[in-house]
């Protein structure tokens, strides 16, 4: 029982973090390689706001939410920009870079120690007990149920939502959406927020959690396979991959050794990447796009 | 290669001189001075100053062999650091294990390197762009989680010791000895690699990176140049990181991390892309960075505030370098040179003359 709650707090981890790389993906054909760090920065941001607003922990939430979906559009305007129409390589080398940069921002202004936002925001995260006997931390519970929200607010809104639909668009076909008069810079800016929004969720919810250090920028890594696995385009595809992903992982843990847990993830990436590149749900597209 | 017409007037007519190496009198000045210089620096420098050279003789290898497969067949890797990793621990789990001389470990982590080669090449034949980054990003993960296996289950948790390799019962310790022993490699994999562009192997790369459909109607086959640029990359690749367990006496997981492989992709960038000059210039720049930002550092007042967050100046100074290398450089340091060379050629003009215009 205990291992039904571990799988499906991973899985709702990997799956808050892959749609972030999912919805970059599927409107601008980008592999972001810095969500580790952004969502990283935005569990720091957290833990400032956290001093600002010391006995309103919501309010500090919010604001560091907001922070964060600020830093997604200023990293879209001022940088991803210009990487319009270049190679994709570049581009990835471009988010690649902008990871390591964040990297040692967020040394230099926080320090490489393990912080703790629960604490700076005075809560405690006491353990539950579940039907079967199996324990779950509020926090863990708080992840899962956020990854529920976010994701039938993502279906809706990509779904019936104006903006969403213009998303949709111009991910199927940027020239034609153009042509039809939809503002592309603003649909990729707001998926860089979007992106940066529901990362820096993530990343809160997990520093609440367990701590926050540098170790975070491997869970977005890690959260990489889940997005591949079930298709780089499709969001339910995302959450699929992530339960798989997750299984595995905590299965490979318990049963055969601690260490494979950083590795798991990536040998489903190179499976699937052998059986069926575009994923369980992903659109079979032209893999040509260097 | 480039055989763009010199102000000069230098033309080529015969074949001879299209083959030669070095085409003209200056060049081989100036190649010979280059040479000098390069056997008097040992001499004259201070123990640390060679070391960093022998860093930059190590990581052009490294960025040589990324340039051959990035640069000109186009194929992107991001397992560059599994590579060199591999190829440090076949030292060091031969040299550990069965006490073989390095006239058996260099050849087998050769051999290592090709076989990996075609497993981190398998992938390219189906995928391209994004798809292959992801898919090499992965098996470096799996190379340094083997690597890191092998060190807990035999007990050497904080790394693998290497006893100096021996020469005739004399042990090479001695960094002016490694020092021209790396330039040799250098200069052999430069040679290696220019000559390959030469033949059909390195056209066919190039064609392949201009246009894949196109190469293949030419009738070259596109798999077998594909896993060729792979399996050639990774050979020479694995036998840097095995000069490298040798030069540092000690190999460990921690040394070959993701920031390893973007450090080596930085350098065929911050180089430029295609060339193999650019690759030298980026490995140059790359490792000498580092040292630079700390020197910088030193000269500003209150310098000990900064000592304990070196590596993260380091970290942000290098994302943003590489920031504005893709932003504003794309063509590297190479692109620079060239705008200077063209800026003289020119001169007094600021453009070339619109026929010959040329990239």
């Amino acid at each position: 029982m205990q291992l039904v709650v571990n799988i499906a707090v991973l899985a709702a981890i990997y799956a808050l973090l892959a749609c972030g790389y999912v919805l970059i993906y599927r409107v601008s054909r980008v592999m972001n390689m810095a969500h580790g760090e952004l969502s990283m920065l935005g569990a720091y941001l957290l833990f400032t706001t956290a001093s600002l607003f010391a006995h309103h922990p919501l309010s500090a939430i919010a604001a560091a939410l907001l922070l964060s979906v600020v830093v997604g559009v200023l990293v879209y305007t001022l940088l991803m920009r210009r990487m319009t129409g270049q190679m994709v390589l570049a581009a990835i080398l471009t988010t690649v870079a902008i990871g390591i940069l964040l990297r040692g921002m967020v040394v230099l202004i926080w320090s490489a120690a393990q912080q703790h936002p629960l604490q700076a925001l005075e809560l405690s995260n006491p353990s539950l007990e579940l039907v079967g006997g199996a324990r779950i931390s509020v926090c863990a519970g708080l992840i899962v149920l956020a990854t529920a929200l976010v994701y039938g607010s993502l279906f809706a809104f990509l779904r019936f939502g104006r903006w969403g639909i213009r998303m949709r668009a111009a991910g199927q076909n940027a020239l034609l959406a153009a042509q039809r008069g939809i503002n592309l810079n603003a649909v990729y800016a707001l998926a860089w927020s979007l992106s940066t929004f529901t990362g820096s969720l993530a990343g809160m919810l997990i520093a609440l959690d367990s701590g926050l250090d540098q170790s975070m920028v491997v869970i977005g890594l890690k959260a990489f396979a889940p997005a591949l696995v079930g298709g780089l385009d499709s969001f339910v595809g995302a959450l699929c991959g992530a339960l798989i992903v997750a299984a595995a992982e905590v299965f490979a843990i318990h049963y055969i050794d601690p260490l494979l847990s950083d590795v798991v993830p990536f040998l489903l990436l190179i499976a699937m990447l052998v059986v069926r590149p575009w994923g369980l749900f992903g659109t079979r597209e032209e893999l040509d796009r260097v | 290669m480039s055989s763009q017409p010199r102000a000069s007037g230098y033309f080529r007519t015969d074949y001879a001189q299209d083959f030669a190496l070095i085409g003209t009198r200056f060049k081989l000045v100036s190649v010979i001075v280059f040479l000098l210089a390069l056997a008097i620096f040992p001499f004259v420098a201070s123990p640390f100053q060679l070391d960093l050279a022998t860093q930059v003789f190590l990581a052009s290898i490294g960025s040589l062999s990324l340039m051959l497969l990035t640069g000109f067949a186009g194929q992107i890797s991001l397992g560059h650091a599994g590579l060199i990793a591999a190829g440090a621990f076949t030292v060091g789990i031969l040299v550990r294990e069965i006490n073989a001389p390095f006239w058996i470990t260099l050849p087998a982590a050769a051999l290592v390197g090709a076989a990996l080669g075609i497993v981190f090449g398998l992938p390219s034949l189906r995928l391209r762009g994004l798809y292959l980054a992801v898919s090499t990003l992965a098996l470096h993960f799996v190379v340094i989680y083997a690597g890191g296996e092998y060190e807990t289950r035999r007990g050497f948790s904080t790394g693998i010791m290497i006893d100096p390799p021996t020469v005739a019962g004399f042990a090479i310790t001695n960094g002016r000895v490694w020092y021209f022993i790396l330039l040799a490699a250098v200069a052999a994999t430069l040679l290696i690699s220019i000559n390959l562009l030469r033949t059909r192997t390195g056209r066919a790369w190039r064609a392949i990176r201009a246009h894949e459909t196109v190469a293949e109607a030419l009738g070259i086959g596109i798999a077998a140049y594909k896993l060729l640029a792979f399996v050639i990359s990774s050979a020479i690749t694995a036998l840097a990181g095995a000069l490298f367990a040798y030069y540092r006496g000690f190999v460990s997981v921690e040394a070959f991390s993701l920031f390893l492989t973007i450090q080596y992709v930085a350098m065929v960038i911050a180089g430029g892309m295609g060339s193999l000059a650019g690759a030298l210039l980026g490995a140059g720049f790359v490792t000498l960075f580092p040292y630079g930002i700390e020197r910088v550092l030193l000269l500003l007042p209150e310098a000990q505030r900064y000592a304990s967050v070196l590596f993260a100046v380091n970290y942000a100074a290098f994302g943003l370098v590489m920031l504005l290398f893709l932003m504003f450089e794309p063509a590297g340091l190479v692109g620079i040179w060239r705008r200077m060379q063209n800026y003289f050629l020119h001169w007094p003009y600021k453009h070339r003359p619109v026929a010959a215009s040329r990239p």
